[in-house]
């Protein structure tokens, strides 16, 4: 008897695979077009793909995709910019002061799982229902994220580290500073992932109300006249945004991060 | 300047850690702890070094720390605690940045070089290794001049052969320029090959069980030195039924 060993280690490992996400999103519009090109799938259930390509060279070519657009990245680029500061300001203070953190946590916990949508109406009697509701509710629900992030980010630093600061005299700002915040720094970028992608699923909401520009009065509007290739070109673009936002995070953790192992 | 302590006891809330310890830690000498483990070294440390209260008694300095001495007790941990995100030089600067020292760079260059760092001043803690970056925390330790090094199992974390290039390291800095250390080991061979005075603890609660001397000079320390074997195997003596009963205790932490 001379068999080999058998083999049994490998896996439970993710290893980058190339291209393959590129082949499910084209499979999968492929498939949309030809379904509806072939009747298989009415054009109620689904647009066509390349009607919603026609719709979009139009939003270009007539200037309103930038008409569009422009509003609301300012709106995101405020609302989610006052929400993360506030945020991580909120949540390093929990992090270092015990009576931040008594006082603070349960509010925190309360604010949670309020569905931001629902204050729109209240937002619009205390900020206008110009820029300031909506700035308000894009901030808002980057806000609560981005403090349960941080201060289980500043939780997590290194204890030894911050020891070793005392042991040498640092002054308790120096420790913050030079210690603190560097160390929290992975847990707050990747709590920021999950906060700006809320943003951008705020903008519709934000946008429900008082608002004559903006991809979410886009989309709404494509929405209630149940025009599904305005619709997909909307949401086509909200899509697009998630991805840019997220790949800014990642070149931004690459670079800031370069010294994590 | 000498660090004395005076009838030391300290308690975790009901459970006594160290009991009326009275000890001498002379200056330009390496005054090694061993004990079992479980039996207070590191605690003793943390109160050496004002990390913590002693529950009763006192912990002395006797004399003025050296001119120019930024930071009188200074630790070098077990697992180096070095800032990841800060190069070698940076971890360095560290613990200068806030003396506003004129010639930060000097002091750098000058602690990199007694490491032998000088080539890696650039490099990040992730590119290091364990040897290397334990030989940044000495540096980091030398730039604040201080009055008493306070090892806690400098060596611990590390590989054998790296302990013995390490304690080599450790030997030659002390010839060069003879420093005070409270070293804190488990590890018999470290303490009679660094230490002038060994204090041995006995287990929890941990007392002063016997402090033993060794006139060799560091330099002339060799492996199979029957003076310094003898010394390691009397040691042993002192602590194998300790550490066998210490072994068998439960935790109650």
């Amino acid at each position: 008897m001379s068999d080999q060993v058998p083999f049994r280690g490998g896996g439970f490992a993710p290893v980058p695979v190339r291209g393959v996400g590129i082949v499910v999103f084209v499979v999968l519009i492929a498939l949309a077009e030809w379904g509806t090109r072939s009747g298989w799938i009415s054009s109620l259930t689904l647009p066509r793909p390349s009607d919603v390509l026609g719709t979009f060279a139009e939003l270009w070519q007539s200037g309103l995709l930038f008409k569009h657009l422009l509003p609301s990245l300012s709106r995101l680029a405020v609302g989610a910019t006052t929400g993360a500061i506030a945020g991580i300001t909120i949540g390093v203070l929990i992090g270092l002061f015990a009576y931040a953190r008594a006082g603070l946590v349960p509010l925190v916990a309360a604010l949670f799982p309020i569905p931001k949508i629902a204050l729109l109406p209240l937002f619009v009697i205390w900020f206008g229902i110009d820029e300031g509701s909506k700035y308000a509710l894009i901030a808002f629900g980057t806000f609560t994220p981005t403090v349960v992030a941080t201060y289980a980010a500043v939780d997590n630093v290194d204890r030894t580290l911050i020891r070793m600061g005392q042991s040498f005299g640092l002054s308790w700002w120096s420790i913050v500073r030079k210690i603190v915040l560097p160390g929290a720094m992975p847990g707050i970028l990747s709590g920021l992932r999950i906060s700006l992608t809320i943003a951008i699923i705020l903008l519709v909401a934000a946008e429900m109300l008082g608002a004559e520009y903006g991809i979410g009065a886009y989309i709404l509007e494509a929405g209630s006249l149940y025009d599904l290739e305005r619709l997909f070109a909307g949401v086509v673009i909200l899509s697009v945004l998630g991805v840019i936002v997220s790949s800014i995070i990642g070149l931004l953790e690459r670079h800031v991060l370069r010294w994590r192992v | 300047m000498d660090l004395k302590l005076d009838a030391v006891t300290h308690r975790y809330s009901d459970t006594v850690v160290l009991r009326d310890i009275s000890l001498d830690v002379p200056s330009g000498r390496i005054t090694c702890i061993v004990g079992p483990s479980g039996c207070g070294k590191s605690t003793l440390l943390r109160l050496l070094g004002g990390l913590e209260k002693p529950s009763e008694g006192a912990v002395r300095q006797l004399g003025a720390p050296p001119q120019g001495c930024l930071n009188a007790l200074t630790y070098i941990f077990q697992d180096f605690a070095l800032l990841p995100w800060r190069t070698v030089a940076g971890n360095v600067a560290l613990v200068l940045e806030d003396h506003r020292v004129e010639n930060q760079s000097e002091i750098i260059a000058d602690v990199l070089a007694r490491t032998r760092l000088t080539d890696f001043a650039g490099a990040l803690p992730k590119q290091l290794s364990g040897g290397m970056k334990q030989r940044v925390a000495i540096a980091r330790a030398l730039a604040v001049n201080p009055a008493v090094m306070l090892m806690d199992e400098p060596l611990s974390a590390l590989d054998s052969q790296t302990r013995e290039l390490l304690m080599d390291d450790l030997v030659n800095l002390w010839t060069r320029t003879p420093f005070t250390a409270v070293y804190v080991t488990h590890n018999l061979a470290e303490a009679v090959r660094l230490g002038h005075r060994i204090v041995v603890l006995s287990r929890r609660p941990g007392e002063v069980r016997e402090i033993v001397e060794i006139d060799t000079p560091l330099e002339a320390r060799a492996h199979g030195d029957p003076v310094l074997d003898a010394q390691q195997q009397h040691l042993w003596g002192l602590m194998r039924d300790e550490a066998a009963a210490a072994d068998a205790e439960l935790m109650n932490v």
